[in-house]
C-alpha cells in the first residue's frame, strides 16, 4: 500500500553524475533535498571508461567547479594518472584529463553527499513522477512511499527500458549488472513526455595479470601536477601508467568473420548510436583501409586488478571477444573479468526543455544527464549542476540560470539540446563552440566564478581565492603595460637566445610578450619578475597578450551575437498569430518556445526573413500596447475632469 | 546599432537616373571615401538635406566613376530614422552597379529585401498601419531572390564553389578532429602543408573573382522567354535575333529539348533571352523535362513572346500557353507571315489588350518593329529588369571577397605559426562566406563530415 513518507524542497531520482551535482547544487543553498537511488552502492558509478576529461568535457569540469560543483575536487582527489592534451596547440584547445580510481571516486562521492547538511539519501526504485494540474508534486516508490516536493529533477541516465545486448544474447538491465527501471519510463510516456532510443557500448575488463604490458607502449601521466579544481587541496599524487598497443589484421579478420552476429548487423539493436564512440566491428567496416587501430589498456582502480581495453567496444559475442582480444600484442593469453556489451534505453527529446532544463509541460520537473539524450560524465554533471540551481530557482521564484553560449560550455550544450536537439547521444566537443577562444578551461574560474556567487554555491574561501587571482592579474596587466625593457647588450641577448629580434628602442614590456617566442620563462631571465607570480597567473595574462587580436575578434563576434540573445521573446506565447511567418516556422517556433531571437534563428526551419517577421511583429505589439496605455490614461483624465 | 546597409533605390533599366541609397551610423563615413564634392564642398560637416554636385571617384584607383548628386538625411529625420546617403547617378546597370560595389567596399553589406521598411518601421518612421505589408515585402521578395539565386546557381559557378567548400570543409574536419580527439593516430596537417592547400583554394577564389567567369554567367538584362507549340518557329525566331544560327531548327517537333539563353542588346535594352522546349503534351522523357523547366523559366520571366504559327492559326493548345502566362507581360507574335494565311485577322481579333506583331523569322521581317515594341514597353515602364539577378550577383561577388580576405589572413596568421584552433576560426569564417553563397551552414556539416573523414572513438 502506498504510504505518506515526508516532504522536502526538491526530490532527486538517480544519483549518477548528474544526480550527485543536482543534489549538492540544492541542499548547498540550504533547501532540503532527497535523493533515491535502486542502489546506494553505485552512486556516481563510471560504467563505461575510468576517465574524467579530455576537450571540451575538461572544459565542463572546471565550468562546474567554478559555479562550486563537485566533480573536479572529486577528481582530483581520486586520479591515479594526469595529462594535459594538446599541449602544442593553442591555449583554447588545451584539455586536462584524469584516469580514476573508479571505486574510491564513488565512495568519496557518497562521503561527500552523506556529510552534506540537508540531503537525505535513500535506496528506493521510484516508480512513478505524481503531477497535479501540470505541476509535479512528488514521486511514488516501488515500496508504496510517497515522497512530496514542489520540485523533481530526474537523473536516470541509461536505467530507463534499458536491455543489455551480447551477441545473439540480450535482456532488460541497466549498466553494469544493474536493475532497469521499467515503471518509469512508462509513467514518463503517460505524462506525456516523449521519447526516442538510443544506444552506446562499453568494451571488456580483462585481468592485468594476464596481460604482457612488454609488448605495448607506457604511456605514463605528466611529471607535473595538474588539478582539475581551481581550489584544488592536492599537492602530490601517486601516478599510475596506461598502455597502447594495436589491433591487426588478423584482429579485423575475425571481426569480418563473425560480423552475422553482431546485434548492430543483424537488426537485434535499433537504438541510435554514437558516431564519435563506434564499436570495433563498426569501424574495421567503415575504415575498411585502415590495418590497425589504437587500443589503449587503462586502470579501473588501484584496488583492483581490473583493466579497461578503451577502443575496443563491442556487442559481438563473448567467445568471439576472446577470440579477436587474444590477436592483439600483450593480450595473447588474456582473461575477460567482464565482457563488452552494449546497452539500449529511453531518452526523452530534449527539445521540450526549457534552457532551465525543466519540462515545458509540467511545472516543477527537470531532467538531466545521459536521460536527457547526451553521453558522457562530465555533459551529465553539468547538467545534473544546471537543473539543481534552477529547481533551487524555481521554488524562490527567481529566475533560472541560464548560461549562454558566450558564457560556457555548458551553455553550449544545453542550447545544442534544447534548442537543436539530438539524433545521436550527444557528445561535447570544442568545435561545436563558436567563441572557443573565450571559453578557454584556463579561465573558467574568470568566467564563471561570480554567477557561482550569486547564486550561492561559491563558498568565502573560494571567493577571496578568485578574487586574489583577479587583482593579480589586473595588476600584472598594468604593470606590464606601462613598464619598460630598456636596451642592453645583455637584454638583447637574452632575446635572440629566446628566438626572437634584438630590440633598437626602449620596449614596453606588454609587446614583448605578444611576441610569439617570449614567455614568462624569458621574462624570468631578463630578471622583470620582481614578485612571486603564481603560475596560473602569469598564464592568463600571457593569453591574453598573445592572442589578443583573436580575442578581440572573438569579442566582437560576443557583441552582435548577445544583441539576438538579448531580444526576448519569452512572451510570445503562440506563433500562429503572427502572420508572415511560414508554416515550418510557426511550428518549429511552437515546439520550442525560444526566449531569444537569437535562439529562434539557430532552430533549424526558421529562416532570416522569418526572425525579420518576429522583429517587426514584436515592435507592432509595443506600439499596440502603447497606444492602448495612452488611450487608458486619457480615458482616465477625461473621468477625473468630470 | 545595426550594419550600415546599401542598395540600388532605383528600378534597374536604361532609366536616366538611378539611386543608390546607404543607411546606416557609417553612411556618412562610407559616402566621404568615395564622394569627391565640387569646391571642395564640406556637406558631411553641413545639416544635410541639401544636394551636393560631385564625383564619385573609387578610392584605391582614384578612377571616376560617375558625375553624381548627393544629399544627405541626417538621423532622425530620414526615411529608415537612420542616417541616409543617397547618390543620384546616370541610370543604367553599369554606374549604378559600380558606385554599390564601391560602398561595399567601404564596409557597407547589401539590405536584405525589405530592410530599409523593416528599419523604418522598427524606428518608429512607419505608421503601425504600414507593418503588414513590410512583412508581405520581406517574404515576397525573399521568395523570389531565393528562386532566382538557386535559377542563377545551377551550372558551373555552383559545382565550382560546392567543390571549394568542400576543400575547406576537409582542411577543417582534419584539424578539429585533431583538437577534438588528440592520442587518435589520426594525420595531423603540417603548416607547410596547409599553406599549400591554403594558397591553391586562394587561387581558385581568385580565379572566380577576377576571371569575368561570373560575369559570364550572371550576365544582366531583362529575362526574356520565348514560348509557343513546337514547330511555330521559336528557334528560328531566336536566331533571326541573334543573326546567326545557333539553336537547332529543323521541321521535326521537339527538337529543342534543352534551354537557349543567350543576350543580345536590342535598341540598348540588354535581353537575356531562352528559347525553350515548344510546349504540348508530351510523353518522351526528355521533352518532358524540357517542358516542366520552360514552366519554371515563365515564373522567372520579365517578358515573354508567345509566338504562333499563322498557318496553323489559334488552337486549343494555345489557349492552354495563354493560361500558364496570364500573370506576365506577353507580346504576341504572329510567325511565318511569308506563308500566306488567312486567318491573321481572327487571331489579331482575340487580343485588344496585348500588343500582336506579324513576323518572318525566316525572311527576317517585322523584327524592326518587334525591337521598338520590347524598348517602348520598358522605357514605358511596363516592363522593368527585375533587380534581384544583379543584386545576386553583387551578393555572391561580395561573398567571394570576403573568403579572399580570410583566407589571406590564415595565410599569413600560418606563416607567423599561430596556432591552428585559432585558424579555425577564420577558416570557418572563409566557409561561411562561401555559404552565404549556396544556402549553407558549417556547424553540423563540419561535425558530419569529422566522422566520416576520421575514424574516431574509445
Amino acid at each position: 500500500m502506498n504510504y505518506y513518507a515526508g516532504k522536502y524542497d526538491v526530490i532527486i531520482v538517480g544519483a549518477g553524475h548528474a544526480g550527485c551535482e543536482a543534489a549538492l547544487a540544492v541542499a548547498r543553498r540550504g533547501y532540503h533535498v532527497l535523493v533515491l537511488s535502486l542502489n546506494l552502492d553505485n552512486i556516481a558509478l563510471m560504467p563505461c571508461n575510468p576517465a574524467i576529461g579530455g576537450p571540451a568535457k575538461s572544459h565542463l569540469v572546471r565550468e562546474i567547479d567554478a559555479l562550486g560543483g563537485e566533480m573536479a575536487l572529486n577528481t582530483d582527489r581520486n586520479a591515479i594518472q594526469m595529462r594535459l592534451l594538446n599541449t602544442n596547440k593553442g591555449p583554447a584547445v588545451q584539455a586536462l584529463r584524469a584516469q580514476c580510481d573508479k571505486k574510491r571516486y564513488q565512495d568519496n562521492m557518497k562521503l561527500i553527499l552523506e556529510g552534506q547538511a540537508k540531503l537525505d539519501l535513500k535506496q528506493l526504485m521510484v516508480e512513478q513522477i505524481n503531477v497535479k494540474n501540470g505541476q509535479v508534486t512528488g514521486v511514488t516508490t516501488h515500496t508504496g512511499a510517497i515522497f512530496n516536493a514542489p520540485a523533481v529533477i530526474i537523473t536516470a541516465g541509461t536505467y530507463l527500458k534499458g536491455r543489455i545486448i551480447l551477441g545473439e544474447m540480450y535482456f532488460d538491465g541497466g549498466p553494469n549488472g544493474q536493475q532497469v527501471a521499467l515503471n518509469l519510463a512508462d509513467n514518463l510516456q503517460e505524462l506525456g513526455i516523449k521519447s526516442t532510443r538510443f544506444k552506446t557500448g562499453t568494451p571488456a575488463r580483462i585481468d592485468s595479470r594476464t596481460v604482457n604490458f612488454s609488448k605495448m607502449t607506457e604511456q605514463p601521466g605528466d611529471q607535473k601536477l595538474h588539478n582539475f579544481s581551481f581550489i584544488s587541496p592536492v599537492t602530490v599524487r601517486k601516478q599510475v601508467s596506461c598502455w597502447l598497443t594495436y589491433t591487426n589484421e588478423q584482429t579485423h579478420a575475425i571481426i569480418k568473420a563473425n560480423l552475422h552476429r553482431s546485434p548492430v548487423y543483424s537488426g537485434t539493436i535499433k537504438g541510435i548510436g554514437p558516431r564519435y564512440c563506434p564499436s570495433i566491428e563498426d569501424k574495421i567496416v567503415r575504415f575498411a583501409d585502415k590495418s590497425r587501430h589504437q587500443v589503449f589498456i587503462e586502470p579501473e582502480g588501484l584496488d583492483t586488478y581490473e583493466l579497461y581495453v578503451q577502443g575496443m567496444s563491442t556487442s559481438l559475442p563473448e567467445e568471439v571477444q576472446y577470440q579477436f582480444l587474444r590477436t592483439i600484442p600483450g593480450l595473447e593469453s588474456v582473461a575477460i573479468i567482464r565482457s563488452a556489451y552494449a546497452i539500449e534505453y529511453d531518452c526523452i527529446i530534449p527539445t521540450q526543455l526549457k534552457p532551465s532544463l525543466e519540462l515545458k509541460g509540467i511545472k516543477g520537473l527537470f531532467t538531466a544527464g545521459q536521460l536527457n539524450g547526451t553521453s558522457g560524465y562530465e555533459e551529465a554533471a553539468a547538467q545534473g549542476l544546471i537543473a539543481g540551481i534552477n529547481a533551487g530557482c524555481y521554488i524562490q521564484n527567481k529566475p533560472p540560470l541560464i548560461l549562454s553560449r558566450a558564457d560556457a560550455y555548458i551553455g553550449v550544450l544545453i542550447d545544442d539540446l534544447v534548442t537543436k536537439g539530438t539524433p545521436e547521444p550527444y557528445r561535447l566537443l570544442t568545435s561545436r563552440a563558436e567563441y572557443r577562444l573565450l571559453l578557454r578551461q584556463d579561465n573558467a574560474d574568470l568566467r564563471l566564478t561570480a554567477k557561482g556567487r550569486a547564486i550561492g554555491l561559491v563558498d568565502d574561501q573560494r571567493w577571496a581565492k578568485f578574487n586574489q587571482k583577479k587583482a593579480l592579474i589586473d595588476q600584472e596587466t598594468q604593470w606590464l603595460s606601462k613598464t619598460f625593457l630598456p636596451v642592453t647588450v645583455a637584454a638583447n641577448e637574452i632575446l635572440t637566445n629566446a628566438g626572437t629580434t634584438a630590440i633598437k628602442q626602449k620596449t614596453r614590456l606588454e609587446l614583448l610578450l605578444k611576441r610569439p617566442e617570449i614567455t614568462y620563462q624569458v621574462f624570468n631571465k631578463l630578471a622583470l619578475i620582481k614578485r612571486e607570480l603564481p603560475v596560473d597567473v602569469q598564464e592568463q595574462v600571457e593569453i591574453q597578450f598573445k592572442y589578443q587580436g583573436y580575442i578581440q575578434k572573438q569579442l566582437a563576434q560576443v557583441a552582435k551575437f548577445k544583441k539576438m540573445e538579448n531580444k526576448r521573446l519569452d512572451k510570445i506565447t503562440d506563433y500562429n498569430q503572427i502572420t508572415g511567418l511560414r508554416n515550418e516556422a510557426k511550428q518549429k517556433l511552437n515546439d520550442i518556445k525560444p526566449l531569444s531571437l537569437g535562439q529562434a534563428a539557430r532552430i533549424s526551419g526558421v529562416s532570416p526573413a522569418d526572425i525579420s517577421v518576429i522583429l517587426i511583429w514584436l515592435e507592432q505589439q509595443r506600439r499596440q500596447e502603447q497606444e492602448k496605455l495612452k488611450g487608458r490614461r486619457q480615458k482616465a483624465e477625461l473621468n477625473m475632469r468630470f | 546599432m545595426e550594419n550600415t546597409i546599401t542598395a540600388i533605390a532605383t528600378p534597374l533599366g536604361e532609366g536616366s537616373i538611378g539611386i543608390v541609397r546607404i543607411s546606416g551610423n557609417q553612411a556618412i563615413a562610407v559616402g566621404q571615401k568615395i564622394f569627391k564634392a565640387k569646391y571642395n564642398h564640406q556637406w558631411a560637416q553641413g545639416a544635410g538635406f541639401k544636394l551636393v554636385y560631385g564625383h564619385i571617384i573609387n578610392p584605391q584607383t582614384k578612377e571616376i566613376i560617375d558625375e553624381v548628386l548627393l544629399s544627405l538625411m541626417r538621423r532622425p529625420k530620414s526615411f529608415t530614422g537612420e542616417d541616409i546617403i543617397e547618390i543620384n547617378c546616370h541610370g543604367g546597370l553599369l554606374p549604378l552597379r559600380k558606385i554599390l560595389e564601391l560602398t561595399l567596399n567601404q564596409g557597407a553589406v547589401l539590405a536584405e529585401p525589405g530592410e530599409f521598411s523593416k528599419r523604418a518601421f522598427l524606428n518608429g518612421r512607419l505608421d503601425l498601419a504600414q507593418a503588414e505589408s513590410i512583412i508581405d515585402i520581406i517574404k515576397s521578395k525573399t521568395d523570389t531572390g531565393l528562386k532566382i539565386a538557386t535559377a542563377q546557381l545551377q551550372g558551373n559557378l555552383s559545382a565550382k564553389i560546392r567543390d571549394i567548400q568542400n576543400d575547406i570543409a576537409g582542411l577543417l574536419a582534419q584539424i578539429e578532429a585533431n583538437l577534438d580527439f588528440p592520442e587518435h593516430d589520426l594525420a595531423e596537417i603540417s603548416s607547410q602543408q596547409l599553406a599549400g592547400k591554403l594558397k591553391a583554394i586562394l587561387s581558385e577564389i581568385n580565379e572566380l573573382i577576377t576571371g569575368a567567369e561570373i560575369g559570364k554567367i550572371y550576365r544582366d538584362g531583362l529575362r526574356t522567354v520565348i514560348i509557343g507549340r513546337p514547330n511555330v518557329g521559336k528557334s528560328s525566331l531566336l536566331n533571326a535575333l541573334l543573326k546567326e544560327d545557333r539553336a537547332i531548327v529543323t521541321e521535326v517537333p521537339g527538337t529543342t529539348r534543352d534551354v537557349i539563353t543567350e543576350i543580345i542588346n536590342r535598341g540598348g535594352i540588354p535581353l537575356k533571352i531562352t528559347d525553350t522546349a515548344g510546349l504540348r503534351k508530351t510523353e518522351n522523357i526528355v521533352e518532358k523535362m524540357g517542358v516542366e523547366r520552360t514552366k519554371e523559366l515563365i515564373k522567372q520571366a520579365d517578358l515573354i513572346l508567345f509566338v504562333l504559327d499563322v498557318v496553323t492559326g489559334w488552337t486549343k493548345e494555345d489557349l492552354e500557353i495563354m493560361k500558364l502566362i496570364k500573370n506576365t507581360k506577353v507580346i504576341l507574335i504572329l510567325n511565318k507571315i511569308d506563308l500566306h494565311s488567312d486567318k491573321i485577322k481572327a487571331i489579331k481579333s482575340k487580343f485588344t489588350n496585348i500588343p500582336v506583331l506579324e513576323i518572318s523569322a525566316l525572311h527576317r521581317k517585322g523584327l524592326g518593329d518587334l525591337e521598338q515594341q520590347i524598348t517602348a514597353l520598358v522605357l514605358g515602364g511596363q516592363v522593368g529588369i527585375s533587380a534581384e539577378p544583379l543584386i545576386t550577383n553583387i551578393r555572391h561577388k561580395q561573398a567571394l571577397e570576403k573568403t579572399k580576405k580570410h583566407l589571406e589572413t590564415i595565410i599569413k596568421d600560418n606563416e607567423n605559426k599561430i596556432p591552428e584552433d585559432l585558424l579555425a576560426i577564420d577558416i570557418k569564417d572563409s566557409w561561411e562566406s562561401l555559404g552565404e553563397i549556396t544556402g549553407t551552414t558549417v556547424s553540423e556539416d563540419l561535425i558530419d563530415r569529422i566522422f566520416k573523414d576520421f575514424c574516431i572513438g574509445k
